[in-house]
């Protein structure tokens, strides 16, 4: 073994009442990376976020944290620390005694604890605040206070509950770039919850996706968008077209289909699919309109269009089956496609995907 | 956005670690202060009720139901028993006068409420705080000041002298006067619900209801009045029950002639007279309030399911 | 200019609500007021004097009695704030509690029956069982039914106040003990306190549970100004009625600023 793994997930079931928020769930959280778990309102993420932290315990399977089984590790005894949805700053206590309180219960001295609370707001760029109190704080300052609190003890892993969805749109970008670069010098293993795909695909260096309490896909951000393992990811990461596709001849990686439009096209396979029927997947963005069209080719008819500056939504039918095209709108001349008028359409082979269900 | 099933506030709370473990432990005392205080002694008055009357005050233990009889009829000299509407009108009147103390309660209430919730955010809070203000004085001295007012001499009759009432009259000893210090004990209780519930009313929703071509009383009837049933509920059960209780004010104000239940049980245990018809009096008053509780409690639940 | 149709106005309304306060407020007032007479006689006015007050201070039953009030009260408060308390964090921070419902039923119990009901029971059990300290008895009885009271703010602020600081605290280090007293406990402080003030005040004020069980020694407050009534009004009375009812504005203003101010610093 190389590298030790900060957490790893072993086996993890969690029943609430009769609902199953988590079955079987498996995956390791590398050492120093950022780490994201990506999925819809119930998919289990925050559970199992809670469940590192200490704050729920699993009714079957097991958490190592570098190696360690912390199960029955009470939540006040696990080097982890939380950036908490809410914040949950201490409303009573200055900023410089938020950041204090965990240190002190770490029983450092006076001295070492003063000058730590100094760096830490330092370096959320919060050091004229020390003696404000939360209440005075806006959303972002409070976001950043509770990062350096939450950084302050050196976890062995930091937990983030969805930490930027209270904030307004202009300031979540700019606080993804700030998430990233305190990942990248404090060297932490960040574990990031959201249900905000874009964040994920921005900010982690590896992304679980999940879904119905389960492991869909594990991978890099490329990898989840490109090569999405299944039809829940590729829907859930951004947007897609379903075609249904008569699977002809395939392998473990590839497999040769017949598509609606009556092409035979031999396209990347997320696993060996049997001859008969099979989805393919292509992305809205992957096809080519008008003049751009490129690859396998058809006409379709233009439906609707979405006029929306540096890009146009169009939503096509052919022959019946209705299909999503996004285009650049590189000059004006993308305006000429309208509704109701015809336009071709092609795709490159290798950036459909047949995808299993 | 949280995830349903994992929200913090959501029905899965119980499932997070406590930091209070024991809360058995931490139940232990008030189960125990209130059983050997409260609950222990509800079961004694009980006994109490049906106890024989003690010669000298009092009681011994038994099982006589003259307590309860005794409400209704007299023994006669010959043993015959005679119906006697003495101790039974005490009981309407008392609940006449909590009725009557409660429906006046309201009708002063929801307006002063609804006016006090359409008041600018300082000022309001300061209209609460006068509202609340004289509820913490001691109630014997909200009554007391009342007999001053109505008192021979007071304020009150000297004022109606200017207008032709006879001189050296008082208000006092009737059931008004006890209505008066009831109505002014009891109505901060009042006031602070409705006016919580009113507060609610979330602004647009009248002028919705106006939007809609209803007029003021329209909107009053079937927008306001409704929205506001409960605080007015809870209003009613905070007035209601301790106006049934009421000691003070039919003792002080109604002079000892005109009583109501409160007054009776006192009398009865105050001079140590006859405990187990005090008992069966309390036990009667109990019911009756348990009586308005669970119609309450019945009527809120079935609310509950239609909604 | 256009006249502005203000739909949520009702006429009428300012002049009940003047009425409401006047109403309100006269018979305190009047009491002030009578208590600066000079003559004997309460309703006959002669002329401003603190003769009252002077002779209402060097009145020993009267000291005696709130001496006896203010005992009572003391312990009757912190007794009735700590039984509270232990409960509220047994009812909504307890984890998989059962009979929560019915221990909140309890704890609130003394506010769903008539007192007279309940100063009769404790009469009659205090007499069964032979509790001769007339001290005890009140102390007893007071921290009863002061409990609710206490009860009551304290668990809607507990239950206002999300669980998330407590978890935060946990997460950085802190031990059980740590978590409540340094994070639970300050920020339920405010509810804790004016829980307290409410149990302190209804014990100083109550009458009918402490004339019931009152003896000799352990006249209280209330029930000693009862007999001074029953004798007749006095400006004396007047006087000592005035400095309660300043001694409670102060008390209630401390209360419910405190409160005030609590509900304010965040949730």
């Amino acid at each position: 073994m190389s590298q030790q793994n900060a957490v790893e997930v072993i086996d993890v079931s969690k029943n609430f009442g009769s609902y199953q928020a988590l079955r079987s769930v498996n995956f390791e959280i590398r050492e120093n990376e950022f780490f994201t778990m990506l999925g819809p309102s119930g998919c289990g993420k925050t559970t199992l976020l809670r469940m590192i932290a200490g704050f729920e315990t699993p009714d079957r399977g097991k958490f190592l944290l570098h190696g360690r089984d912390i199960v029955d590790i009470p939540p006040h005894k696990r080097r982890v620390n939380t950036v908490f949805q809410s914040y949950a700053l201490f409303p009573h206590m200055t900023l410089a005694q938020n950041v204090a309180f965990g240190l002190e219960n770490l029983g450092w001295e006076r001295a070492r604890i003063t000058a730590r609370v100094g760096e830490m707001l330092e370096r959320v760029h919060m050091g004229a605040f020390a003696n404000r109190k939360p209440e005075q704080l806006s959303g972002g300052q409070r976001q950043r206070i509770a990062l350096a609190r939450a950084l302050a003890p050196e976890p062995e892993v930091l937990l983030l509950d969805e930490p930027l969805s209270a904030l307004d749109l202009k300031l979540r970008q700019a606080m993804r770039d700030e998430l990233r670069t305190l990942q990248r010098d404090t060297g932490i293993t960040f574990v990031f919850v959201t249900h905000d795909q874009e964040e994920a695909l921005d900010m982690s260096d590896r992304i679980a996706v999940l879904g119905s309490g389960e492991v869909q896909q594990i991978g890099t951000p490329s990898e989840i968008y490109e090569e999405p393992s299944n039809q829940f990811v590729a829907d859930f990461v951004g947007e897609t077209n379903f075609f249904e596709v008569e699977v002809l001849e395939s392998t473990e990686k590839t497999a040769t289909v017949r598509t609606p439009f009556g092409q035979v096209i031999s396209v990347p396979s997320s696993t060996h699919v049997l001859p008969g029927k099979a989805t393919l997947s292509i992305r809205p963005e992957k096809l080519n309109l008008g003049d751009q069209a490129q690859g396998v080719a058809f006409q379709a008819e233009v439906v609707k269009k979405h006029y929306l500056g540096g890009y146009s939504h169009y939503q096509l039918s052919v022959g019946g089956v209705e299909i999503r095209a996004s285009r650049r709108n590189a000059s004006r001349e993308g305006d000429m496609i309208s509704v109701g008028s015809t336009v071709h359409v092609g795709f490159i082979e290798g950036s459909a995907r047949v995808l299993a269900a | 956005m949280s995830e349903t099933s994992e929200n913090p506030t959501g029905a899965t709370r119980v499932q997070r670690r406590r930091r209070i473990n024991l809360p058995y432990l931490g139940l232990a005392p008030s189960w125990a202060l209130m059983g050997f205080a409260l609950i222990l002694p509800i079961f004694i008055i009980a006994a109490v009720s049906v106890a024989v009357r003690g010669a000298y005050g009092g009681f011994d233990w038994g099982f006589d139901l003259s307590g309860y009889r005794q409400i209704l009829f007299n023994e006669g000299w010959t043993g015959e028993m005679e119906f006697t509407p003495q101790y039974l009108s005490i009981i309407l009147r008392t609940i006449l006068l909590a009725s009557v103390t409660t429906l006046l309660c309201l009708l002063l209430a929801v307006p002063v409420a609804y006016w006090i919730a359409r008041q600018p955010g300082n000022r309001k809070s300061l209209l609460v705080f006068l509202v609340t203000l004289p509820f913490w004085m001691s109630m014997i001295l909200r009554v007391y000041a009342w007999m001053i007012i109505l008192g021979k001499d007071g304020p009150l009759p000297r004022f109606l002298e200017v207008f032709g009432a006879p001189s050296g009259m008082t208000l006092m000893y009737n059931d008004g006067a006890t209505l008066a210090a009831m109505v002014y004990t009891y109505i901060p209780l009042m006031v602070l619900p409705v006016f919580a519930s009113i507060e609610k009313l979330d602004g647009p929703l009248i002028e919705a209801a106006h939007d809609l071509y209803g007029n003021r009383w329209t909107t009053l009837r079937r927008v306001i009045l409704p929205l506001t049933a409960p605080g007015i509920a809870s209003g009613a059960i905070l007035v209601f029950v301790p106006a049934l209780g009421a000691v003070l004010e039919p003792i002080l104000m109604g002079g000892g002639k005109q009583m109501m239940m409160g007054s009776l049980i006192q009398l009865q245990f105050g001079g140590g007279r006859n405990w187990p018809f005090g008992a069966a009096i309390a036990m009667t008053l109990m019911i009756v309030v348990m009586l308005v509780l669970i119609a309450v409690a019945l009527r809120s639940a079935r609310k509950e399911a239609e909604a | 200019m256009s006249k502005h149709h203000d739909v949520k106005r009702y006429p009428g309304l300012g002049l009940i609500s003047i009425a409401f306060f006047v109403y309100l407020y006269t018979p305190l007032l009047v009491v002030i007021l009578y208590s600066f007479n000079a003559n004997r006689i309460t309703s006959v006015w002669t002329e401003f004097s603190f003769k009252w007050y002077a002779s209402a201070l060097q009145n020993d039953a009267l000291m005696s009695a709130l001496k006896t009030s203010l005992t009572v009260a003391f312990i009757a408060t912190v007794v009735a704030t700590t039984i509270a308390l232990l409960a509220a964090l047994s009812i909504i921070r307890g984890r998989n509690v059962r009979f929560r419902k019915l221990s909140e039923t309890v704890v609130n119990l003394p506010l769903l029956l008539p007192e007279i009901v309940l100063a009769v029971a404790t009469l009659i059990l205090f007499s069964l069982v032979g509790v001769q300290n007339g001290m005890l008895k009140l102390v007893i009885a007071h921290s009863a039914f002061c409990t609710p009271f206490a009860f009551l703010p304290i668990r809607a602020r507990l239950q206002g106040m999300s669980l998330d600081y407590e978890e935060a605290a946990t997460d950085l280090y802190a031990s059980r003990w740590t978590v409540f007293r340094r994070v639970t406990l300050p920020l339920i402080f405010p509810g804790l306190f004016s829980g307290a003030m409410l149990a302190f005040l209804i014990s100083m004020d109550d009458f009918i549970t402490s004339n019931m069980l009152s003896s000799g020694g352990t006249t209280t407050l209330p029930v000693y100004i009862f007999s001074l009534i029953r004798v007749g009004t006095s400006p004396e009375l007047n006087a000592i009625a005035t400095l309660l009812i300043i001694g409670s504005l102060i008390l209630a203003t401390v209360a419910l600023s405190v409160a005030a101010r609590g509900q304010r610093d965040g949730k």
